[in-house]
């Protein structure tokens, strides 16, 4: 049985089927726990510019990516979590754009609101959380992405190439389409 | 000033919204770098935005370090009864040794002349003097020692202005391009509730929407009102009321009654505003990313040593920056953008 | 004149109104209207002046003659050679006061008496002192200073021997700009507009996309779409200390408007009445008055509290 929109908006929140992508929540996760822990923890400059909107649920949609993720700001314990599409908690707002772009967006390389006016980025909801959001990563010194990829540790190496590889990909700083 | 003398080397003068984008701008050549403390004494104060006086004394800090020099805006208009916070922005920045604060209000001005005589005065946009007349009221008053000139004025008329002031010109030549004459519009405030001279807000997110139908259409509102909708994948801008789209009995179909979408870039009209007696060029744009930062004020520099090494000028596209994606020069070129 | 008390006032016309409508308003307000003060002259494109130039000194001798004060206004943006001779003009008059709306007028005005207008950004106390100290008598307030801010303004005007004047109704001034959107809306520049504000007497409403009236362009300026109506606030003014009333000129039967008003000032009509005689007039947009209570300029508190627009 096809279940109706509604339906699947309000089932329990499942791992991502699609076979190829199978293990992309269990590897996600962790990872995405260990991102906003450590840009709390190296970054706590971040919450007090936030302010009261440290308190909102941002949803950051990459549009071609089968997977939308859930920020939730908060200084104490900040949360980053991957949905299926559609099966994102509520929140008070939404970013929706291509990986490349946003992640170009968070890596400092883009302007955000150039990508606004070119349409290529949308924003849903509260506005005004959205700005705060936005203008708080943008302070963060050499950028999201490399306060990052300092978290990996051991691993920083192997996480340094792949941001080098998403950074070759998305041409630093081109408005993709 | 003699018009044939080899122009005088001018003071690049560039936004930071965060301290990130300070150091941003320093690094990419600014001479002189603008900011603003996070509360309503200046014309940015947007959420996520500005400086704690801690980050302040910092970049100043970083700042006079790389020679590059801080410029706090102290520049919307204190409501009766709450000039405190306009004294103890002033207060820091003359502690922490910012170079000069730039402001709008007659009563800031006066208190900062009276109880920080040491302390540069520079004459915000804000303030709306554009002729010779007030800009002197205010430099004989307060010796104000820069105006920033509004946007509404031609080349030839800065030139004009320019033989008949005692202080320096700072102007406008990128980014976004003020309609209405700044210090003097209550249209946000007719909207929002949220003034722009009082709490330094132009066009408020928190009273901002963005509604995209299935089929692409983008609606803007401010508050309760339509400011202006954009077909799928059409370029947009932000849903500022000078900016907006409208009909009258004139035009009984929809138009940019005030100004379409579309940015300031004055980069290949710098070699006359510098003739015309132009010492400061100003970037607008403190509510913008370091992206933004970082490619704007490195194009400008790169132009503005091309032109004092009596170099062509090599313009660095800016237009994917812009809004609207498009450009203008504004009322700089001639009258007939009036 | 200073510290007169409850006089009600007439602001510059705004408009572009033919030379002989604008001859004929001024002397039915000379004969009829109850006005202690009327404030005469072009504050918002100077190309305007020569229309009306030559019924000038008839209708301030008619004023003066009704026993009103005259009070000569100066441009609200003063940019071109034109307007700046022309504001140097104005303030060269010695016979009346003038009244300043920007500092190229303030540059002229300093050290002898003259008027502060709302086009001026008098927002707090040190910039009132400061104006006070150059010769300012009478200072009307911007027009979105919430009543919190004008009661304190009060208590520093009396100190300074300063009355407070405040517009209590019509259209409300939003913005300047150097382009003009009359201009414009006809396809013009400034330089090419051949008087097309003339068309419209109260203005041009500018409507959104979804066909809701919202703006109102006058030449370089913006108006509110709203008529701002405070006759109900008037006595929360009297006790803050305010003591002139502005009325803004529209082409209604401005002579009853001032009755009305006349009316609420004196406490001979309640806030209540005056409010349903000024309803019973046909104007062409409804009343705010959102600003003098901190909210959204172009809203509406009614007499109970309750919002409604």
């Amino acid at each position: 049985m096809l279940a109706s929109p509604r339906a699947s908006e309000r089932s329990p929140d499942l791992p991502w089927p699609l076979p190829l992508l199978r293990f992309l929540p269990l590897l996600l996760q962790p990872i995405l726990t260990l991102i906003g822990t450590q840009v709390a923890k190296a970054q706590p400059d971040v919450f007090a510019r936030l302010g009261p909107h440290a308190q909102k649920s941002f949803v950051i949609d990459p549009t071609d990516l089968p997977f939308v993720l859930v920020l939730k700001p908060r200084p104490e314990a900040p949360a980053l979590s991957a949905w299926r599409r559609g099966n994102a908690p509520h929140s008070h707002a939404r970013i929706a754009g291509s990986f490349l772009n946003l992640f170009d967006l968070i890596d400092g390389a883009l302007d955000g609101d150039a990508l606004f006016f070119s349409r290529k980025l949308r924003v849903t909801g509260d506005t005004e959380a959205v700005v705060a959001l936005r203008n708080a990563l943008d302070d963060v010194d050499g950028g999201v992405v490399e306060s990052i990829t300092r978290a990996f540790g051991p691993l920083s190496g192997v996480a340094s190439a792949t941001v080098s590889h998403l950074r070759t990909l998305g041409g630093r700083g081109k408005n993709h389409e | 000033m003699n018009d044939h003398a080899a122009p005088r080397r001018p003071e690049l003068v560039c936004p930071a919204g965060t301290p990130a984008s300070l150091r941003t701008a320093v690094d990419a050549g600014a001479d002189a770098v603008y900011c603003g403390l996070q509360n309503a004494t200046n014309a940015r104060n947007f959420p996520g935005l500005n400086f704690t006086p801690d980050e302040l004394r910092r970049s100043v800090d970083y700042a006079h370090t790389r020679r590059a020099k801080v410029l706090l805006a102290v520049n919307t208009f204190p409501p009766a009864g709450q000039f405190q916070l306009w004294k103890d922005a002033i207060g820091i920045a003359a502690s922490v040794g910012a170079d000069a604060i730039i402001v709008a209000d007659i009563g800031v001005a006066c208190y900062a002349a009276r109880e920080y005589p040491q302390l540069r005065l520079h004459l915000s946009v804000q303030a709306g003097a554009s002729s010779p007349e007030a800009i002197r009221f205010y430099c004989e008053e307060f010796d104000v020692r820069r105006v920033v000139l509004p946007r509404i004025l031609t080349v030839a008329e800065i030139a004009d202005i320019h033989r008949q002031i005692p202080c320096e010109i700072e102007a406008f030549v990128f980014g976004n391009i003020g309609m209405m004459a700044e210090g003097r519009c209550s249209l946000t405030n007719y909207v929002t509730g949220v003034s722009t001279n009082m709490d330094g807000v132009c066009s408020p997110a928190a009273a901002v929407r963005y509604d995209e139908e299935a089929d692409g259409t983008l609606t803007t509102r401010l508050g309760s009102f339509v400011i202006d909708r954009y077909g799928c994948g059409e370029n947009g801008g932000y849903p500022t009321i000078c900016k907006g789209r409208y009909s009258c009995a004139a035009q009984p179909e929809p138009y940019y009654a005030f100004e379409e979408p579309r940015s300031l870039n004055l980069s290949a009209l710098l070699p006359d505003l510098m003739r015309a007696g132009v010492t400061a060029l100003k970037i607008e744009g403190r509510q913008r990313s370091r992206a933004y930062v970082k490619s704007v004020v490195a194009a400008f520099r790169r132009a503005v040593d091309d032109i004092m090494a009596g170099r062509q000028a090599a313009l660095t596209d800016l237009i994917a920056l812009t809004e609207g994606h498009k450009e203008t020069q504004g009322a700089f070129q001639s009258k007939s953008w009036r | 004149m200073r510290g007169a008390g409850n006089e009600l006032t007439l602001g510059p016309n705004l408009f572009n109104w033919a030379p002989e409508t604008w001859r004929d308003f001024y002397f039915r307000i000379a004969d009829e209207a109850p006005l202690a003060v009327v404030y005469l002259g072009e504050t918002i494109c100077s190309k305007r002046v020569p229309l009306f130039r030559d019924h000038y000194a008839a209708v301030t001798e008619r004023l003066r003659a009704a026993g009103k004060t005259v009070v000569h206004s100066t441009l609200g943006e003063t940019a071109s050679r034109v307007d700046r001779r022309l504001v140097s003009d104005v303030c060269g008059v010695t016979d009346d006061l003038v009244e300043a709306n920007d500092s190229s007028a303030t540059f002229h005005l300093r050290g002898r008496p003259h008027c502060i207008g709302p086009l001026m950004n008098v927002y707090n106390e040190e910039t009132l002192r400061f104006l006070a100290g150059k010769g300012a008598q009478n200072i009307c307030l911007p027009i979105e200073l919430p009543f919190t801010s004008i009661g304190v303004l009060c208590a520093a005007a009396r100190t300074e021997n300063v009355t407070i004047e405040v517009q209590v109704f019509g259209r409300q001034s939003l913005a300047l700009s150097a382009r003009c959107y009359h201009a414009r809306a006809h396809g013009r520049t400034k330089d090419t507009c051949l008087f097309v504000c003339e068309n419209d007497p109260d203005g041009l409403v500018l409507s959104t996309l979804e066909r809701k009236p919202f703006l109102v362009a006058n030449g370089v300026q913006t108006l509110s779409y709203e008529y701002l109506n405070l006759a109900q606030e008037i006595p929360a003014l009297k006790a803050a200390g305010v003591s002139r009333y502005r009325l803004s000129p529209h082409s209604c039967d401005m002579v009853q408007v001032a009755t009305i008003f006349r009316g609420v000032l004196v406490g001979v009509l309640s806030a209540e009445e005056t409010l349903a005689s000024l309803q019973e007039m046909p104007l062409d947009a409804p009343f705010s008055n959102g600003f003098h209570h901190g909210r959204p300029g172009y809203g509406w508190t009614a007499p109970t509290g309750a919002v409604s627009h």
